[in-house]
């Protein structure tokens, strides 16, 4: 580098110098491979699922349902507590619907493949009573019970952020698993019938 | 009135003030609360929108979520009380200024690492440069002769 280096050059042997200027030139290559065995770990973790920056459900999962009771849609479709959630002898999916949301529409027909799996309680998003009940007899929703939650208090509580949402409740009303967004076939078809055998029903 | 029109028409582009909050009846009626209300609401993601902050959104969500805050605010709950409310339901990501952890440590400390390497590299530089310029030996007896003979303008003997 320095046309006026004082270091004297022996054959074989690196001077200081010399030493320091490697040490300097492999600096870069050194502060790069780290930068990028980060960003490797940071992506592959994040493809798998380990990590996930913008998860906003985490908070929700291994959790008992939040203090709630909301009334029902009519006698057919009684309302529910996060008690009644948590005295269930069996897996239930809580699926919270509007019947201004059209992904709740499109995956009505899968919800009815669900329920041949287990039952479906539906909460009706900031829905009119009259505007959910549209929405199940239009779509034949196959929901045991529907819990209207007007104000979508409760929805907050739960940690939705938008319509469709869907949680997987075990007995004991904990939240096993949850979907922010529509299901789909594989959802159907592979992910619930794999978490129901691991549940145990 | 031909002169006021540019005036009118420039006044009308200056932009308005913006209030985060649009609806009045949402606003809290104390008015130090619904300033900690939206200082607070303007470091909470709207979960619809994501780049935006609570107060800044229209969804219905973020409205109902200014809403809750307003309401724990008039409570007397505290700032750190209210977050961990809102992260308890929605997860660390709707905070918009990301909480310190062992994830996001590179993240807040990188200003200062960047700072920190920036300013090594310019003593390192600047050490180098002053080394470089080493200044030039001193003159023996004959060549300050020469020179002041060439400084006072005269011949110079060889």
């Amino acid at each position: 580098m320095s046309g006026g280096d004082t270091s004297a050059r022996k054959p074989g042997g690196a001077s200081p110098a010399q030493t320091r200027r490697r040490v300097l030139a492999l600096l870069p290559f050194g502060v790069a491979a780290a930068a990028g065995g980060g960003f490797w770990a940071m992506l592959s973790r994040m493809r798998t699922g380990g990590f996930d920056p913008h998860d906003i459900h985490a908070p929700a999962l291994n959790r008992t349902v939040p203090d709630f009771a909301l009334p029902g849609l009519d006698a057919a479709h009684p309302g529910f507590s996060g008690n009644d959630l948590r005295h269930i002898d069996r897996p239930v999916l809580v699926n919270f619907f509007a019947s201004w949301c059209i992904p709740c529409v499109a995956e009505a027909p899968l919800l009815g493949r669900v329920a041949a799996l287990l039952p479906v309680w539906g909460v009706a998003y900031e829905n009119k009573p009259s505007d959910a009940a549209g929405f199940v007899s239009q779509t034949g929703a196959p929901f045991a019970r529907v819990a209207l939650d007007g104000s979508g208090r409760t929805a907050i509580d739960w940690g939705v952020s938008g319509v469709p949402e869907s949680f997987l409740v075990r007995p004991g009303g904990i939240i096993d698993w949850h979907l922010a967004g529509a299901l789909t076939e594989t959802v159907v078809s592979a992910t619930l019938p794999a978490l129901l055998s691991r549940i145990g029903r | 009135m031909k002169r006021l029109l540019p005036i009118v028409f420039v006044a009308l582009l200056l932009p308005g003030p913006v209030l985060a909050v649009s609806d009045p009846s949402e606003m809290l009626p104390n008015p130090a609360q619904e300033k900690r209300a939206e200082a607070l609401g303007s470091r909470l993601r709207c979960l619809v929108c994501q780049n935006e902050s609570i107060e800044d959104s229209d969804a219905s969500l973020a409205r109902e979520l200014r809403h809750i805050l307003r309401e724990h605010v008039a409570a007397g709950e505290s700032d750190a009380e209210i977050t961990r409310w809102m992260v308890a339901r929605y997860g660390g990501f709707i905070r918009l200024e990301p909480a310190f952890n062992a994830t996001t440590a590179m993240l807040w400390c990188m200003p200062v690492l960047a700072l920190l390497f920036g300013l090594g590299i310019a003593v390192w530089s600047y050490r180098r440069a002053s080394r470089r310029a080493a200044p030039a030996p001193a003159l023996d007896a004959a060549e300050q002769a020469r020179l002041d003979a060439l400084l006072r303008g005269g011949s110079v003997e060889r």
